[in-house]
């Protein structure tokens, strides 16, 4: 078990000097100069010069990638060129919104789609397993911007229940926070919450088809106990494997819908950034979701050898 | 400030009991706003997000715009101006304080504009100190500016965002914590969501009669619409969906405000890029634009057409539509004279505002139609700054202009444009030097004539202020002569 997690800390790292070369090359070739964009069209060659040197964008590629690395690992993300704040701090802000969102809609999704998911699998051909793929098929094909909206039109605008967006603040209390992120958080796990449940009724049924159920069968375990002590364990490889993803995806992804429901997420920091070509915040809040992307997926690697103990054998 | 939050907390539980909003609070309003400031220093920045939440609420100068664009005293209660009219002697206003409770005097003021027109000055608008020689503080209410040159725009210059008096003790952190004399005191900013102000209860003039006002920054057009519809925001300012204003019209809970402002939206051309530098295919571009259909299709009926790059409203305005009148036979004539009867193609760049997007498909298939091709390409502002702005690199591109009073960037030849014209840029050397009213009238209307006969640009139409507010809401300006929200005047009728 420790050589399989040493072996992925190893890959780990590895995958997070890459990202920050690919990362910082790739931002720093975009066209765009952040001080014309900041000074305008009446701006003077001379303030541009200035205003370019208190940026700090006059060293080379090379000064500016060491610094910026040396900077994150010992956790200065760098001063935003724009907001004149220091990005970690803009970062952290951003986060009390990004991730109760995140982990908001996954909870949201995993609630619906496991009993979903299991009820469907245990009736395969039933009229309930058709009807929860008919549903789910929905879910897939709605996009979520759509859907969002719709119920913005519904539960703001004419019954009152919900403001239209925005974020009431953690300091008005955790239900008026968690208020401001349900029609968000609705909207972003309705989609992955009908994935899950066809991943998880999908899985389950492969599981059942196997051999060792048979067996268990045949030992005279019923239906239910089968289902609950063996299938489930088993099938949940390819489960785990999405909601690894989904996780990721939900914090970087949901910009679409922190637009339409105006909330200052992490989303919409990257978003406003890239127009005003803040590039030290794009790399900075980049860099961050690759990083999250890879711990969660060094996660998902150690919660397979938990519940398959073939993977903790092998090399 | 516990009370305060702990009333609020109870507020919003109570909502959430209730199910429905909060109950509305006469003396505060939310105003939405699509851009939000990238930071907080109207002194150095262009961006026109920082003077629509904090000119004149704010941060004041030493002159301010009024509604109507009237330059007004601001913290000069009076000021007198030398016979050859290089000297300005200003009279500060007595019993100023900032903010933070220093009081604001002569001292603050030199400070100001020497920092303003210093050789590592970042001020966007550095050209409206480039007159002045010294700054000198006579006593702490008196404040002699002087200039190379008399410069009858002056006055005007310093009623702009960008010459507002900030003090050295703050001007460290004005960026995020803006400390200005305005009848609202910074409280609050949440980057991404929000700023709020709050009432200076030690204003030197007439009182703020709101008590808070938050600025909500919801950039999505359909985003704004729900939020005005479900009364998140009290008023919404540059109202980015048109389509939707004849609805908020037929609700009896909404205003709608259409005004002007200062933006001469135009088909920008380069000059010097064959085959624009020929006058007559310029001519023929003017003469193919359908003005009107580009206010309809693009911008849903909203906009006045102008005719030169000057703001209608103006009382020197002179209306020269009839000089580019819509006339696709007389292009097609002008183009063959130019020697191009089977036309030609060319690039038209768009930044990304919706006049540009929508102007620009409407205004290629105009110019097809008399032979011109165009190759559309839909720019960042950044890259549209780097491409065009600075590299020059285009043939056309449609760009609102919304500074006010901005002929004069026709008298530089090295403006992006690169209209080159001797005659255009003594007018503009007249203009600056003159300061009798009736003259100066005479050289402005000159100069318009002067770049509407040259068809230096294809002049499309002057940008409408696009506004829906509460019902109740009073005193928001019904035009837009500088690129504020004055919420000074502000109140809730009962």
């Amino acid at each position: 078990m420790l050589r399989y997690v040493l072996k992925r800390l190893v890959s780990l790292v590895i995958s997070l000097a890459v990202a920050s070369l690919v990362i910082f090359l790739a931002i720093e070739v975009v066209p765009g100069d952040p001080a014309a964009y900041m000074l305008g069209m009446n701006a003077q060659a001379d303030t541009l010069a200035a205003l370019r040197d208190q940026l700090g964008l006059n060293g080379s590629v090379f000064e500016r990638y060491t610094s910026w690395v040396g900077g994150m690992l010992v956790g200065d993300f760098g001063t935003s060129y724009t907001y004149r704040t220091p990005v970690a701090e803009m970062i952290g802000d951003r986060m009390w919104i990004s991730l109760p969102l995140a982990a908001y809609a996954l909870t949201l999704s995993t609630v619906i789609a496991f009993p979903a998911g299991v009820w469907a699998a245990s009736r395969r051909g039933s009229a309930a397993d058709m009807g929860v793929m008919g549903v789910t098929q929905l879910g897939v094909a709605i996009p979520n911007f759509w859907f969002a909206m719709l119920m913005v039109l519904v539960f703001a605008i004419n019954l009152g229940w919900f403001s239209a967006g925005g974020f009431a603040g953690w300091e008005q209390g955790f239900l008026a926070g968690m208020k401001s992120l349900t029609l968000p958080a609705i909207a972003l796990a309705l989609p992955q919450a009908s994935i899950l449940t066809r991943v998880m009724r999908s899985s389950l049924l492969d599981t059942l088809s196997e051999d060792f159920i048979r067996t268990a069968r045949a030992k005279g375990l019923t239906r239910r106990q089968v289902l609950w002590r063996h299938a489930l364990r088993n099938a949940m490889i390819p489960v785990l494997t999405i909601i690894g993803m989904q996780f990721s995806f939900l914090l970087a992804g949901a910009i679409i819908i922190e637009n339409v429901f105006f909330l200052p997420g992490l989303g919409r920091l990257v978003f406003q950034a890239i127009s005003a070509r803040d590039l030290i915040v794009v790399e900075s809040v980049v860099m961050l979701l690759v990083f999250a992307v890879i711990m969660v997926n060094f996660a998902v690697d150690l919660a397979y050898a938990a519940v398959d103990p073939r993977l903790r054998g092998r090399r | 400030m516990e009370h305060v939050n702990v009333t609020r907390g109870m507020a919003s539980m109570l909502a959430l009991v209730a199910g429905v909003g909060m109950a509305q609070a006469k003396t505060d309003i939310v105003v939405g706003m699509q851009l939000e400031p990238p930071h907080l220093d109207p002194t150095s920045a262009a961006a026109g997000a920082i003077d629509e939440v904090l000119y004149a609420n704010v941060f004041e100068g030493l002159t301010r715009f009024g509604p109507d664009g009237a330059v007004n005293p601001g913290l000069a209660e009076s000021w007198e101006i030398s016979e050859d009219g290089t000297v300005y002697t200003f009279k500060l206003r007595e019993g100023v304080t900032f903010h933070d409770g220093s009081t604001m005097d002569a001292e603050d003021v030199k400070f100001s504009l020497d920092r303003a027109r210093a050789a590592d000055s970042a001020n966007a608008q550095k050209a409206l100190f480039a007159g002045i020689t010294d700054v000198e503080v006579v006593d702490p209410q008196t404040v002699k500016v002087t200039l190379e040159a008399a410069n009858g725009s002056f006055l005007f210059n310093m009623a702009w965002g960008d010459a507002v008096i900030v003090a050295p003790e703050s001007i460290e952190n004005i960026k995020t914590n803006p400390v200005g004399t305005g009848a609202f005191k910074f409280d609050n900013w949440v980057q991404g969501d929000r700023i709020d102000i709050v009432k200076n209860p030690d204003y030197w003039g007439e009182p703020a009669k709101l008590d808070r006002a938050t600025f909500k920054f919801i950039s999505d057009p359909t985003a704004a619409f729900a939020a005005v519809m479900a009364e998140d925001v009290h008023a919404f300012v540059g109202f980015p969906a048109p389509e939707n204003l004849p609805q908020f019209d037929a609700d009896p809970r909404f205003q709608v405000l259409i005004g002007s402002t200062e933006g001469e939206t135009i088909l920008s051309t380069n000059n010097k890029q064959a085959p624009f530098d020929d006058v007559r295919v310029r001519k023929a571009l003017a003469h193919a634009i359908d003005r009107q259909a580009i206010i309809d299709g693009a911008m849903f009926g909203y906009g006045t057409p102008i005719g030169t790059h000057f703001a209608p409203h103006h009382p020197d305005y002179v209306d020269l539509t009839a000089n580019s009148a819509y006339d696709p036979e007389l292009a097609k004539s002008l183009l063959a004279e130019a020697g191009f009867a089977d036309g030609f193609t060319t690039t038209l760049k768009l930044p990304p505002p919706a006049y540009a997007r929508r102007g620009g498909e409407i205004i290629a298939s105009q110019l097809r139609a008399v032979g011109i091709e165009t190759e559309i390409s839909n720019l960042e502002w950044a890259q549209w700054l780097e491409q065009v702005f600075t590299g020059k690199d285009f043939g056309l591109t449609i760009v609102s202009h919304t500074e006010p009073m901005d002929i004069g960037i026709y008298g530089n030849p090295e403006y992006y444009f690169q209209y080159d014209d001797a005659d255009f840029q003594q007018i503009m050397t007249d203009l600056t030097a003159e300061s009798d009213p009736a003259a100066r009238s005479a050289l402005m209307k000159q100069a318009q004539e002067k770049i509407s006969a040259d068809y230096v640009n294809g002049y499309l139409f002057q940008l409408a202020a696009l506004r829906v507010a509460n019902a109740k809401v009073v005193g928001l300006w019904e035009n837009m002569p500088t690129q504020a929200n004055d919420l000074t005047a502000v109140y809730w009728q009962e």
